[in-house]
């Protein structure tokens, strides 16, 4: 849709002043960029590949490698329903279509109000909780398909699930392309301080200072 | 690499490896596939390069490997020869493995040979006939893409052939800079493509074309025209610039269809530049000279005061040639142009100027490099000087990037991988800018102070001490300096040039030259005595005796294109020649240009095709295209020799340019003293003391590398003075572009659209304070004319100049140029 | 203090009995948070690293054999003996991309205990002289990353991270980066590329060990989070103490998720070689039994990568070396239990879907071979197999792994061998990886194979 915000250019300098060389700050940039407009644009790309000095190409040749970055509008809330093998063996699949009914989409749609885009996916990492699915990132465990619907109902109602975790108990479940709520920050006075690496040509000062003298 | 690492050619100690039971000794450091290969053992391959970094992709290279802990599949192409390595190339293991990449490999390919403009040549295809299964086992769906895709204005993709071998994106990224294709999606649906309405616009293109192991990117001047088997091919050395890249030039039934790059060690290393390899569509245009012309009336009748170019016969054109020079006093006649020849056909063209018509008014540069004794004068460097790992280059008013495309890429490896610095001194930025340590842009008129501060300190031409000090600094700490030397802006004398350089030689004693100048064979032409002042073999003709074959000498001392011009316009010029050259369009001062030619009374032209100057000729004969349709030899940059041969026969009746200087020589009752290539060689070798050595079968053995001449002994001559008028006005820079409305890009369909147009490019800080915004037209203005064009701003571009391409479609930079000074300044002015 | 019991505010942790190495504070609701941390013993190990000097600290991990828990299983302290002397910086990544099949740990411990593992951090930057360390954390995981972001946050402003810590000459950063959904990022040089901003791809190894050259071209230690999650107690309790965990040979306790098929399901933090498969998937304190009704069919013993194990197998010990004799590997320490109702040929395709979709797409064998061999036992589950597709399939297989293997015991063990380790056709073992459930179903259960061959059965997709 559009290129950085200017507040969101002034994060975008911070993230990338974490990182000895620029590009290496690409991907949360993309992130940042799927934050900001729900998934990420051409016209993103092109001001991202300026931010950190590559070509458009190279940052849709990163882009388009990871799952999670999406190239067109998707739903405000992404439905990732786990079938892998541990969500298999205790009905995965079955959790799948029925959100699949309930929904009235395929995996990959998204539903006609723009609520919500389903996604059959790889496993999530919470596999002893099986069936599991994740709505923006944001765990549903144990899900009977009646827990599926609370927490569509919920979402539709504006209501925040009780059946989804967040980090702190009553967070809201933000847009697609939010991820953690809270973002690192580095402050100059305390940090180390971050140089590319030929800047550094000796070994770090407390290997030789600190040996066992404190 | 970097500076500290042995070369490999250079280690002496090998390493001994057996390959499938034969111990061979390979080089240390070399990669398996590599050694393999020296030694005659072929491992199939497909992403493996030998000029970029491995990237152990395609797996096809597979073989068992034993270091000591048991055999392992391992690949050739990753893995560098260790001492008593023990390797089966084609074990059960090996070839099982190899005959399983190469069915994963054709899973989900098309078969769709027969139509392919690789079938054929495709190490694809000639793996699967050699040792591919008989029968797809595949029976699933295969994969889908839309089918060829153009990604750029020359290229196109056929993703469903792509097999992701990572050559054209490793290409594009790490050899040619231009990052533009790249790898898209993930897993089986990994594809190569562009970013949307960004195309791979790189000068250097066509060598992803040539380096795709498949048919899947082909080029647009070569799609369906042909098919391999169709083919035959000869060497031969492309002739758009003065690199002298190596190139096969292949052909079908009389037409040449293609030029691959050829992997020549010390010069272009495979790699061709777009101009350098599509270029030859302009010799299978219909545009061609295919027979004399001379003056006639609008029924094809020849007549002497015609106003048309009607056709004639040679014996006519011959004739009227011969007419028009005959008796005329010797300084009255001209001859410009000249660098686009084999180095034969310029001796004799030399030959018959000097030795038959005594004038030693020849020119083959156009007033836009400096002088031919200034130039001999220096000592020379190679490409492989220039671009040593570890080494410093300072690149004086060059930007190889447009006018000499193989070496661009030689240096920007050299930057990027061999720990090479560049140090940069040209009037704005350049295409080798980003990888430069350093750029110094001096003001256009003031190059030679900005040289003299790097040694006496100081601000100078409009560069800042600290910065000139850096420099200084740089250049003093190097072992070595290799100057890569260029024409410098057209917007200035070339004195400039001139009086850089040779105070760069004063101050630097160590340092080399290699002459990046602009023309192809222009080296040639001074080596063969087509230039002012010179004789064969880099020798004055100042205090020259006439070589034996010669008989005589002109009285004088010739003059160089500017005045031979301003001769013409004082009315003082007979007879002008023009060989392959445009000045109306080329000559940077076209106001002069065009008074001078209407000033003379025959105007003679040899070419391959017609151009704005010589449509107003009076007798116009057909050239033969070198590089394809005449046998001869190219001198390059380093004053290396490489072949030029015959491939097709020239269109209808037109000849070699050294034929039609043998038979102007007849006209004029003299005789050349050849009528082949062979005796032509013989008087050259007796007349060039640098070629006495030589023959032509010795050059044609010289094999990709083809002989280097040494240098000369050519004194320098003093730094010349420079005369700067004091005006604020903005003064005019005036570069080249690769693409422009030159002959023989207009006549190359694939690249005529090309030419981006010219611009007035400013630095950001005038241009905000002038007032403009991006787009804007403006009339730019000098004392002898005026053009209008976009203007942009430019942070490569020093306050207080004006940047201008050189001879674009949308206006010529030319008009507004003033020979007569040594800058042209300008005015600009919005156009409302 | 041992519950027994699920952990309600951590799903899917059951506090087991036994000494906590890295989970003893997951009891604690406010457990992420630096006042539970410092009430906790929170920093003492980086206090005693501190006190003890870069080499000693060193030593203590290599004297400890803190084995790497990201699935090889590699010693530590010696893979950062491995940097090369006097080339600097060194830089430090963690690698937090869990994304394994059944594998989950790094999760509970990145949203659970934080600053244990940013103090496991600031003790490897210390001991080995990284400048600067990368917690690279899985994409999707949003809990964890903002719970890190938070900790990080405490610890700078409290000086245990950054300029001058704890008032000494050691400074670090240590900078949270999140993942964008790919697998293969996981694999160690991979990770490295994606952190460089590229597509991640592995590199090939040699020449590119990281520890030797690695992000940005210099040594790179890349160590999983578990991994990293121990420093701290075996800083606090020394190298002796934590041997006394575990067996000889693979000292300290584990993580282990199992999941699928049993009665109480859940991540287990056990002691490492003296606890059995049996112990897990039976004991009271563990998993208690398979689901009424059913046996035992074959589990997953490490991860999806690791080939399956059968009933006869659960006496052995969860311990690297005789799980790699069995011809398979402890790996990631997922393990997942399948009974008697589970479809093998549906199990085994679920497992090859996930390496065909999460192949990167750089060598050939793995890039059309995983999607090949996808696409194979798709259709035989359709009910469209072929008689002739089993001998393609395992040949497919062979040519991204080439097999078999001479594995000495398996003969001799009667066990029922199948390639492990993989050799590859490939530059890493993601392609390999996919030939594991192949050859491990097709071998054992080839009549499940052959029974669907021709026979139209209900599509599920
Ligand atoms: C395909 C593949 C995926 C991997 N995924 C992970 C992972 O998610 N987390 C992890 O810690 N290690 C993973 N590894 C192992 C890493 O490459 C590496 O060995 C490990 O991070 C080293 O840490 P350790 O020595 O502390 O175990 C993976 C390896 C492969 C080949
Ligand atoms: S287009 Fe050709 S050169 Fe490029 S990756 Fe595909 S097969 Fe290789
Ligand atoms: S040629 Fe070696 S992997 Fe492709």
């Amino acid at each position: 849709m559009s290129r950085l915000t200017e507040a969101n250019v002034k994060i975008a300098h911070e993230i990338i002043a974490r990182y000895p060389r620029p590009k290496s700050a690409l991907i949360p940039l993309l992130h940042l960029a799927q934050e900001q407009d729900g998934w990420v644009s051409d016209e993103a790309m092109a001001h991202l590949a300026e931010l950190v000095g590559v070509t458009p190409a190279e940052v849709r040749g990163t882009c388009t490698f990871y799952e999670m970055f999406k190239l067109h509008p998707v739903g405000t809330y992404m439905v990732n329903v786990c079938t892998n093998i541990a969500c298999q063996l205790l009905g995965g699949e079955e959790l799948l279509h029925h959100a699949e009914k309930t929904l009235g989409i395929r995996p990959g749609g998204t539903t006609s109000d723009g609520m919500f885009t389903l996604e059959d996916v790889e496993c999530i990492a919470a596999c002893t909780e099986a069936p599991c699915m994740q709505v923006n990132y944001r765990y549903g465990v144990r899900l009977s398909t009646d827990d599926f619907d609370e927490i569509i109902d919920d979402l539709r109602a504006g209501r925040t699930p009780d059946k989804l975790i967040t980090a702190n108990p009553g967070d809201q479940i933000p847009s697609h392309g939010t991820l953690g709520l809270t973002r690192q920050h580095l402050d100059p006075d305390k940090a180390a301080g971050i140089v590319p690496p030929e800047q550094v040509t000796e070994n770090p000062v407390w290997l030789t200072t600190t040996k066992g003298d404190s | 690499m970097t500076a500290t690492e042995p070369q490999a050619d250079e280690v002496t100690d090998g390493v001994p490896v057996t390959i499938d039971g034969v111990e061979i000794m390979a080089k240390k450091g070399e990669l398996l596939i590599a050694a393999a290969e020296r030694h005659g053992v072929y491992i199939p391959r497909f992403c493996y390069h030998p000029r970029m970094k491995p990237v152990g992709m395609c797996r096809m290279c597979l073989v068992e490997v034993d270091t000591g802990r048991g055999p392992g599949l391992q690949p050739s192409c990753m893995l560098p020869v260790s001492d008593g390595m023990v390797v089966q190339t084609e074990s059960d293991v090996a070839k099982k493995a190899q005959d399983g990449v190469l069915e994963f490999l054709l899973i989900n390919h098309p078969l769709d040979c027969p139509v392919c403009d690789k079938g054929g040549e495709c190490p694809l295809q000639d793996q699967t006939v050699a040792y591919g299964p008989g029968e797809s086992r595949f029976v699933e769906e295969k994969r889908h893409f839309e089918k060829p895709i153009p990604i750029s204005d020359i290229v196109y993709l056929d993703r469903e052939r792509c097999i992701l071998c990572d050559r054209c994106t490793r290409f594009a990224g790490d050899v040619a800079g231009d990052p533009l294709i790249h790898f898209q999606a993930r897993g089986n649906e990994t594809e190569v493509n562009t970013f949307p309405d960004e195309p791979f616009s790189s000068y250097f293109s066509g060598n992803t074309v040539q380096i795709c192991p498949v048919g899947a990117l082909t080029a647009k001047p070569y799609r369906f025209k042909a098919r391999p088997w169709d083919l035959t091919e000869i060497a031969s050395t492309a002739t758009m610039d003065s690199v002298g890249s190596r190139i096969t030039v292949q052909s079908s039934r009389n037409e040449v269809l293609r030029y691959l790059g050829v992997d020549s060690d010390p010069v272009n290393w495979g790699w061709l530049s777009d101009k350098e390899r599509f270029s030859f569509e302009a010799w299978n245009a219909d545009a061609r000279l295919t027979g004399p012309l001379v003056r006639g009336d609008k029924l094809g009748n020849p007549t002497d005061s015609g106003d048309q170019l009607v056709g004639a016969s040679w014996a006519l054109a011959l004739g009227k040639a011969g007419d028009a020079l005959r008796d005329v006093d010797p300084e009255k006649v001209i001859v410009l142009g000249g660098s686009r020849m084999t180095t034969e056909s310029q001796y004799a063209w030399a030959k018959l100027a000097k030795a038959v018509i005594g004038t030693d008014n020849v020119d083959a540069q156009l007033g836009d490099g400096p002088a031919a004794e200034v130039l001999l004068s220096l000592p020379r460097a190679t490409i492989d000087q220039a671009c040593a790992p570890g080494g410093t280059v300072l690149v004086v008013g060059a930007d190889p990037k447009e006018t000499h495309g193989a070496l661009f890429l030689r240096l920007r490896h050299a930057a990027m991988h061999d720990g090479a610095t560049i140090l940069e001194l040209n009037p704005r930025s350049s295409g080798l800018s980003q990888y430069a340590a350093q750029s110094l842009h001096a003001l256009p008129g003031e190059l030679g102070d900005v040289v003299g501060a790097l040694a006496a300190g100081g601000a100078a031409g409009g560069c800042d001490a600290d910065a000139i000090a850096a420099m200084a600094e740089a250049l003093g700490a190097a072992d070595a300096v290799t100057v890569v030397l260029g024409s410098g802006s057209l917007g200035e004398d070339p004195t400039v040039m001139a009086q850089a350089a040779l105070r760069l030689a004063e101050q630097y004693p160590n340092a080399t030259f290699l002459p990046a100048l602009h023309r192809a064979n222009v080296m040639g032409a001074i080596d063969a005595g087509l230039a002012p002042g010179m004789l064969p073999g880099r020798r004055r003709l100042a205090g020259s005796t006439a070589p034996d074959t010669w008989g005589s000498l002109p009285a004088s001392a010739g003059l160089d294109a500017e005045a031979m011009l301003r001769k013409a316009d004082a009315g003082d010029v007979e007879v002008a020649i023009l060989l392959g050259c445009d000045p109306l369009a080329d000559f940077p001062d076209a106001a002069l240009a065009e008074r001078a030619f209407n000033k003379v009374n025959h105007l003679i032209s040899v070419d391959t095709h017609l151009n704005l100057t010589s449509t107003g000729a009076d007798i116009v004969f057909p050239a033969a295209a070198s590089a394809t349709e005449v046998d001869g030899t190219f001198t390059n940059m380093e004053g290396r020799l490489s072949p030029i041969a015959r491939k097709v026969t020239p269109p209808g009746t037109a000849r070699p340019d050294w034929m039609i200087a043998a038979e102007l020589a007849a006209q004029l009752a003299d005789d050349l003293g050849f009528i082949d290539l062979d005796e032509l060689w013989a008087d050259f070798a007796a007349a060039s003391p640098l070629h006495a050595d030589l023959s032509m079968a010795d050059i044609a053995e010289g094999g990709t590398e083809g002989v280097l001449l040494a240098g000369s002994s050519i004194s320098r001559p003093p730094a010349p003075n420079v005369e700067m008028a004091d005006s604020s006005d903005m003064r005019l820079i005036v570069t080249r572009k690769m693409y422009d409305a030159g002959t023989l890009l207009t006549n190359s369909p694939s690249l005529v659209e090309l030419a981006a147009g010219a611009s007035a490019s400013i630095n950001p800080a005038q241009f905000a304070s002038l007032g403009f915004t991006d787009g804007d037209d403006v009339t730019v203005r000098s004392e002898v004319g005026s053009i209008t064009l976009p203007v942009v701003a430019d942070a490569g571009v020093p306050a207080g100049a004006v940047a201008i391409e050189f001879n674009q479609p949308n206006a010529s930079a030319a008009s507004l140029l003033d020979s007569a000074r040594t800058v042209t300044t300008v005015s600009l002015e919005r156009v409302s | 203090m041992a519950t027994g019991e699920y952990v309600p505010h951590a799903p899917g942790y059951v506090d087991s009995p036994g000494t906590k190495v890295v989970s003893s504070r997951f009891g604690y609701e406010d457990s992420y948070t630096l006042d539970r941390y410092l009430a906790t013993g929170g920093y003492e190990g980086l206090k005693k690293a501190l006190a003890n000097g870069p080499e000693e600290c060193h030593g203590i991990v290599r004297e400890g054999t803190l084995l790497g828990r990201g699935g090889a299983g590699f010693p530590a302290g010696i893979k950062w003996g491995f940097c090369p002397p006097e080339v600097w910086p060194r830089y430090l990544v963690v690698n937090g991309d869990e994304s394994e099949p059944g594998t989950y740990k790094d999760r509970l411990l990145m949203e659970l205990d934080p600053h244990q593992l940013i103090e496991g951090c600031l003790i490897a930057c210390y001991a080995i002289g990284l400048s600067q360390c990368f917690l690279y954390v899985r994409g999707e995981m949003a809990i964890a990353q903002q719970r890190l972001a938070d900790a990080l946050n405490e610890a700078y402003e409290a000086g245990y991270v950054g300029k001058n810590i704890l008032g000494t000459d050691f400074s670090v950063d240590i900078v949270l980066h999140w993942g964008a959904g790919a697998y293969i990022v996981g694999e160690e040089t991979a990770l490295i590329e994606s952190l460089e901003g590229n597509r991640g791809m592995p590199r090939l190894k040699p020449p590119f060990f990281p520890a030797a050259v690695g992000l940005y071209g210099q040594p790179t230690i890349v160590n999983n989070v578990e991994t990293l999650a121990n420093l701290p107690w075996m800083l606090e309790h020394g190298a002796e103490a934590y041997k006394e965990l575990g067996s000889e040979t693979s000292p300290g306790t584990r993580m282990f998720a199992v999941s699928g098929h049993v009665k109480r399901p859940g991540v287990y933090e056990v002691e490492q070689g003296v606890t059995t498969y049996e112990d897990l998937i039976y004991g009271d304190d563990y998993c208690q039994g398979m689901r009424d009704g059913h046996e035992l069919k074959m589990f997953i013993p490490g991860g999806g990568s690791a080939p399956w194990l059968f009933p006869e197998h659960v006496s052995l010990p969860l311990e690297a070396r005789p799980v790699g004799a069995a011809g398979t590997m402890l790996g990631s320490g997922a393990i997942v239990i399948m009974d008697d109702s589970t479809d093998a040929v549906k199990a085994c395709l679920r497992v090859v879907r996930f390496f065909a979709r999460e192949s990167c797409g750089k060598c050939a064998p793995c890039r059309e071979g995983t999607s090949w061999e996808e696409k194979i036992l798709q259709r035989i589950l359709d009910g469209n197999g072929r008689p002739e597709d089993l001998d393609l399939l395992l040949d497919v297989a062979d040519n991204i792994s080439p097999g078999p293997y001479p594995v000495a015991s398996f003969e001799a063990e009667g066990l029922d061998a199948v390639p492990f380790p993989p050799r590859q056709t490939t530059i890493c073992p993601l392609g390999p990886s996919s030939v594991a459930p192949i050859t491990s179903a097709i071998r054992r259960f080839r009549h499940e194979f052959e029974a669907k061959i021709g026979t139209p059965v209900e599509v599920t997709a």
